[in-house]
């Protein structure tokens, strides 16, 4: 993002012959004005994915779900948007006003902060920080501090349940998270987002190696790593607060958790700020170990090249022009890459969170610390040693690679019969107007 | 300017109330919850919310004009008070039902029961925030509250009971409907178990929670299916059969412990899908041997039972024995009018039972128990 402030400056001062006193101002604006777009972006990806959610939900629960406001009620969201700022806005008495304020924009700075550094495409990042990985674990941990002032602050026993449930939860499930993690570190060498998916490539040269194919995936790196992510999987559902560990705002039990006493705009922020989360956590699982935005046979332009100018994608024995418009669809395609990669990790969180039921306190405590944590410090341990025993060069890297993609494939086959049985079972009697 | 009202008791413990609007107490009761973090000290029940003196009603009303309060005693199973109070009247008077009566009887309350565990069963997992499930058997009770409406008019206060036999006969085609329906609906029970019985975590939820033993529940006065998953083999239809259940062949399904011990709130949820299960075919029997007759007996214009008699008279509803008894006093008022119900009972448990469960688990037990408010309270 500052190489950008930075260049949009020169052009002004070029172009519009900016003087250099106003330069800070300019800078600070312009800040200013990427942050809101940035804050817009995330609202409004939020609120698709809430369509999304309500939608694939009404379908699971067998009914139909909004589709009134806009075509097919994609715009539903901006509704009830609309609707929740209108709505007053209650702080009870006995709160504590400041915390109580405060709250609400603390979860979202995190939830929201953490966009910038998901690489959407090559190009297509806020900033390509070099511990990109760190900062948005770190960031999005703020979501804690947000949650727990809230039940603090709110006054309600209820609401302290839940602070204090989802701040365990959320420090606990850190770990696991960031432990499984670390095998890609290792693996690209990098905590930045965009070289950890740059690595996730093989040679150049063949057009079967290069870019993100699945055999290039680094789920598909060793059984270990497979383990790995669904070790991230789950503490990333934790951490999203979504079902089976949705704890902090159990509703059955915490009438609403945390955000009890909040309404109007709060609420709405807390609302946009979960579902925004659960995008991020599916990115991740996307950059870590799905290849991200590679296109499969695309081989990335190295910096050097890029720096040098003149360097060009190679794609199935195409050049395309790195600075061209070629390159501008090739962005477009990574892009869409991406969001179906994300929006398919996505698919799986939503049809959980309306399939299973919450598990208990101790439960998600056990899951933690007994199981997720060992387990991941053994397949640390052993991806390792598999680095050193196949390096990710090797044609027997490759091999397993392939093997394991195609079980993957076995898996997602078996995955997407059994959906499709399960709709289908019951057959159209799910519909009984015929009968009255 | 803050000031904080989070009761301390003096050994740090916290005293907060679950309800009386509270998502998981099923209607309006309060549960003074004393914990300890996430580990419940005591929950004491805080009944009466709900009261509205049907009993006192009762007294003040000639005896069939009573029978329209009885559906207010449990509305999700209207049809078993109706016939309590129905048939402790007909035990006053002496009256023999017709046997056409008795089966229209059974298929009016064995259709309510299956709508009633149908709510009991989908509220369970949605205690436990699995919301899917419930919607899956709303969708199904639709379809039996369409048929109640077509049987009597109603689909939640049915009144369809009268003293001495039933209101009104089936509709045209009545029988082809329930038929097709309990056809629609069998099939889909292996699909609901599939979606959540045996889903693994709902299992561990409800596994082992609060068991109760045969012993403590026939001391606590448990009744219905909360009885029978504690493993007591006890059900009114079979053991002491009233209207034309003595006719009907079905099981009993009792507690085994199947993933836990006997008693357990997993038991509690498993014998209500099974008793669904047998539901429907008592149905299905009392459907086919429909037999032609009379509606309603002989009964007196003015009923006046002699002062002194009394009469106490249960059916097996959906939340266990309904006893309704009446005490006359020679007018066209009972003297009194009393209902035993099992959601009542069950009440008293939960005090008992409470000491180191977790939240979630008196969340799991209540919902496990099937307790309606307003039939606590009447």
């Amino acid at each position: 993002m500052q190489d950008l402030v930075s260049f949009l400056n020169s052009q002004l001062q070029t172009v519009f012959g900016l003087s250099e006193t106003l330069f800070p101002y300019v800078a600070a604006a312009m800040v200013l004005a990427i942050a809101f777009g940035f804050t817009v972006f995330a609202a409004v990806y939020a609120g698709v994915f809430i369509f999304f959610e309500r939608r694939i939900a009404g379908r699971i629960m067998s009914r139909i779900g909004p589709n009134r406001v806009g075509p097919q009620g994609l715009l539903q969201f901006i509704a009830d948007a609309v609707k929740l700022i209108f709505k007053e806005d209650i702080i009870p008495t006995s709160a504590d006003r400041p915390l109580f304020k405060l709250a609400p924009y603390l979860m979202f700075i995190g939830v929201v902060a953490g966009f910038a550094v998901l690489p959407f495409s090559h190009r297509v990042i806020a900033a390509d920080l070099n511990v990109g990985l760190l900062y948005v674990l770190a960031i999005t941990s703020i979501t804690v501090v947000g949650v727990l002032m809230s039940g603090w602050a709110s006054n309600s026993k209820w609401a302290l349940f839940g602070g204090m449930r989802s701040a365990a939860q959320l420090v606990s499930y850190e770990i696991p998270s960031g432990l499984a993690l670390l095998p890609a570190v290792l693996l690209s060498g990098s905590l930045s987002t965009q070289e950890i998916i740059m690595a996730q490539a093989g040679s150049p040269e063949h057009a079967l190696t290069a870019g993100g194919w699945p055999w290039n995936w680094y789920i598909f790196h060793s059984p270990m790593m497979f383990v790995c992510f669904v070790i991230f999987f789950i503490a990333q559902l934790a951490e999203g607060a979504r079902l089976p560990f949705d704890l902090p705002e159990g509703e059955s039990e915490l009438v609403s958790g945390y955000n009890t006493e909040y309404s109007g705009f709060r609420f709405g922020a807390y609302f946009t700020a979960e579902f925004a989360n659960t995008w991020i956590a599916g990115a991740l699982c996307v950059i870590v170990f799905f290849g991200g935005w590679q296109i499969p046979g695309a081989a990335v332009p190295s910096a050097e090249a890029i720096a040098a100018s003149g360097a060009t994608w190679t794609w199935f024995g195409y050049s395309i022009e790195y600075a061209g418009w070629g390159a501008f669809w090739l962005e477009a395609l990574s892009f869409l890459f991406f969001i179906v990669k994300m929006a398919g990790v996505v698919f799986i969180i939503i049809q959980l969170r309306w399939t299973v039921p919450r598990v208990r306190i101790d439960q998600m405590m056990t899951i933690c610390w007994k199981y997720l944590l060992p387990l991941t410090f053994a397949c640390l341990f052993l991806i390792l040693g598999w680095m050193i025993v196949l390096p990710w060069e090797s044609t027997a890297a490759l091999v397993v690679r392939i093997v394991m993609a195609l079980a993957g494939a076995v898996l997602l086959a078996l995955y997407a019969w059994r959906v499709r049985y399960n709709i289908h079972s019951a057959g159209d009697k799910v519909y009984p107007h015929w009968i009255i | 300017m803050t000031s904080y009202t989070t009761e301390i008791i003096d050994d740090g413990k916290m005293l907060i109330n679950m309800g009386p609007q509270h998502p998981s107490t099923h209607g309006v009761i309060n549960f003074l919850v004393e914990t300890d973090g996430e580990v419940i000290d005591r929950a004491i029940p805080e009944i009466g919310y709900l009261h509205r003196g049907i009993e006192k009603i009762g007294e003040m009303v000639p005896y069939p004009g009573f029978m329209p309060y009885t559906d207010r005693v449990d509305y999700l199973a209207a049809m078993f008070a109706n016939e309590s109070y129905a048939m402790a009247v007909e035990k006053l008077l002496g009256l023999e039902l017709p046997r056409r009566a008795r089966y229209l009887r059974v298929i009016a309350c064995e259709l309510n029961r299956l709508a009633s565990h149908l709510v009991g069963t989908g509220c369970m997992p949605m205690d436990l925030g699995a919301f899917t499930p419930f919607t899956h058997w709303v969708r199904e009770r639709e379809t039996a509250n369409d048929l109640t409406e077509e049987l009597c008019g109603a689909r939640l206060t049915y009144n369809y009971l009268r003293i001495g036999g039933v209101s009104q006969d089936l509709p045209v085609g009545f029988d082809k409907r329930l038929l097709q329906y309990l056809d629609h609906i069998e099939p889909i029970i292996p699909e609901f178990n599939r979606l959540i019985t045996g889903n693994e975590i709902f299992v561990k939820r409800l596994a082992n929670v609060v068991p109760v033993t045969g012993e403590e529940a026939i001391a606590y006065g448990l009744v219905g299916p909360n009885l029978r998953a504690s493993g007591v083999d006890w059900d009114l239809r079979r053991d002491l059969p009233y209207s034309a259940y003595g006719e009907m062949d079905f099981e009993v399904p009792i507690g085994k412990g199947v993933r836990g011990v006997v008693g357990d709130c997993y038991d509690r949820f498993v014998v209500r899908i099974e008793e669904m299960t047998q539901s429907i075919r008592i149905l299905r029997q009392a459907v086919e041997g429909l037999p032609e007759g009379e509606l309603t007996c002989k009964v007196p214009k003015k009923i006046k039972p002699p002062a002194g008699t009394d009469a106490f008279a249960r059916t097996e509803s959906a939340r266990g024995e309904l006893g309704c008894y009446l005490l006359a006093d020679g007018t066209d008022k009972p003297a009194r009018v009393r209902f035993r119900t099992g959601s009542f009972a069950a009440m008293c448990i939960i005090e008992d039972k409470s000491p180191g469960l977790m939240i979630a688990d008196l969340v799991a037990f209540i919902a496990s128990i099937d307790v309606v408010a307003p039939e606590i309270d009447r």
